[in-house]
């Protein structure tokens, strides 16, 4: 109850700023916040990084472990992609099965990395139809402070880039360099009083009407979408946060690891 | 999209498609308001292959109590398939996927319903997905709205809902199944067609700008064609309504049939 209060007051704080077109942390409304990528961050990993997103701060880990493929794709590895929002990282998050927020966090990440092609899953076959690399995506939320989309998008790209098939520890000969294909960034842009802003804090997501993540590799092309919130989107702003997407993602992707 | 790989032609030499549909034909759409007994209302969708029944219960006390909202009601949606429904057997219960459905079409429909006027009440809306062929979602969104009209729930407008995508390089309305699987991309959408908002918007797959922009607007397109036939659906059920309240006429009182 005190929280919605707060999320009132803040709101009118916020709304006031956006028509003076600022934010409150002083930002333009097409502005990234600070973005921080540390590689190789965890040595127990076959791939890691954290991504410092102004105040959020993730952790992902890629971990690679032989297994049966699916029977549809027999020639194919498998990914899976989870993200955990532990308590430690916000007020509102609570230990215990995953709830709708984080269910659908990790299946946006999944659709931008799995539908952008960033890995290729048809050189992680050992044996068709009986041995593939099954391929866990972790993503640990330390410190939330908004756009967990983004952040964990960036942190998994650049956990890919720099992850080594295990395969000797495996018995399957010499390790090599995770093959990859692109780099699919997404960009999450929310609505408030029919404003556009990329890239919201914690307050402006819980006064934001409606919510659109749109992902993006290099040639321009759209890989995956996902439209959150009550609120709306007109056409014309559907398109509007595409453009953005496709500029601002491409200057993301120059900040990762080659 | 599927990712998979098949030897079915999804175009043939005359541009038409597996089913004979061409790319802007929609499957064949029926919708029937108010089906079930004990709901507050009800409604069956057939769209092509699939077979949806949604049923609405409330405005009603919302449990549990801290889920109560002090200045409006929630709109509660639970998506769920049948085991029966696809082609190898669905372990019953909510996953990852039926989660993110019930959200996101929760979200679109309290967009349009009167939320305000039912303070700590919740809107539960159940679909049932009974026999399942692509766009599964689309079509429970367009049965939830007419059962939501069908239960007198206050409401802006109806959402409509409908699908675009590609399939062997061609943009499409309303994909099936084979499309779906073996096909390049989908964008759902659901659409309030008196105010032009969008307010479900999903995309996985590959597509250019044009690409994108010529899908959604077919999506669109057949959103308004869906909520023609919604509207059609709750006349039929009101005219039915006047019906029976005749047969229950006094006696004596003579009866008037058209």
């Amino acid at each position: 109850m005190s929280k919605d209060v707060m999320a009132e007051l803040k709101k009118d704080h916020i709304s006031k700023l956006l028509t003076k077109g600022t934010r409150s942390d002083g930002r333009g409304f097409e502005e990234m916040r600070e973005l921080k990528i540390t590689t190789d961050y965890i040595k127990s990993a076959e791939g890691s990084a954290r991504v410092q997103l102004g105040g959020t701060d993730v952790v992902v880990g890629v971990k690679l472990m032989v297994g049966k493929p699916f029977d549809d794709t027999p020639d194919k590895g498998v990914l899976t992609t989870n993200a955990e929002l532990i308590p430690m990282a916000s007020e509102t998050f609570e230990s215990g099965p995953p709830d709708k927020e984080s269910i659908e966090i990790s299946r946006v990440i999944d659709r931008g990395i799995r539908e952008g092609h960033a890995v290729d899953l048809s050189k992680l076959c050992i044996e068709k139809g009986v041995e593939v690399w099954i391929m866990f995506l972790d993503v640990h939320v330390v410190d939330f402070d908004g756009n967990l989309f983004d952040a964990a998008n960036i942190a998994a790209n650049a956990a890919l880039k720099t992850a080594v098939v295990p395969a000797k520890r495996a018995g399957k000969g010499e390790d090599y360099p995770l093959p990859l294909m692109h780099t699919p960034i997404s960009l999450t842009a929310v609505k408030i009083d029919d404003k556009i802003l990329v890239d919201p804090t914690h307050d402006e997501e819980r006064v934001a009407d409606a919510r659109l993540t749109v992902t993006t590799i290099e040639n321009g092309n759209l890989c995956a979408m996902q439209k959150g919130l009550e609120g709306s989107f007109s056409i014309e702003e559907v398109f509007k946060v595409i453009e953005m997407s496709r500029r601002l993602g491409a200057e993301t992707r120059t900040r990762l690891p080659g | 999209m599927g990712g998979m790989t098949t030897d079915i032609k999804l175009i043939d030499e005359n541009g038409r498609r597996v089913d004979g549909r061409t790319p802007d034909e929609m499957r064949p759409l029926k919708i029937e308001a108010g089906v079930l007994k004990r709901a507050d209302g009800s409604a069956y969708v057939e769209w092509g292959l699939n077979k949806v029944l949604a049923a609405v219960y409330g405005p009603r006390e919302c449990h549990p109590r801290h889920m109560q909202n002090p200045t409006r009601a929630l709109v509660q949606c639970k998506y769920n398939m049948a085991a029966f429904s696809v082609d190898d057997r669905k372990r019953p219960g909510p996953d990852r996927r039926s989660q993110e459905i019930s959200k996101i079409t929760s979200e679109a429909l309290s967009h349009v319903v009167f939320t305000e006027y039912f303070p700590r009440a919740s809107i539960d809306v159940y679909v049932e997905v009974l026999q399942a062929n692509a766009g599964t979602r689309c079509a429970g969104l367009t049965a939830a709205s007419v059962a939501l009209a069908d239960a007198g729930v206050p409401m802006r407008d109806l959402v409509a809902s409908c699908a675009a995508g590609k399939a062997a390089g061609v943009v499409m309305v309303d994909l099936g199944k084979e499309e779906d699987n073996f096909g390049e991309a989908d964008i759902p959408v659901g659409y309030v067609p008196r105010t032009k908002e969008i307010v479900l918007l999903q995309m996985d797959g590959d597509l250019t700008h044009d690409e994108y922009t010529k899908g959604l607007n077919m999506a669109i397109k057949g959103c308004e064609k869906v909520y023609d036939i919604q509207r059609d659906a709750l006349r039929r059920r009101y005219e039915a309504r006047s019906l029976d309240s005749d047969i229950g006429a006094p006696e004596g009182v003579q009866k008037e049939v058209a």
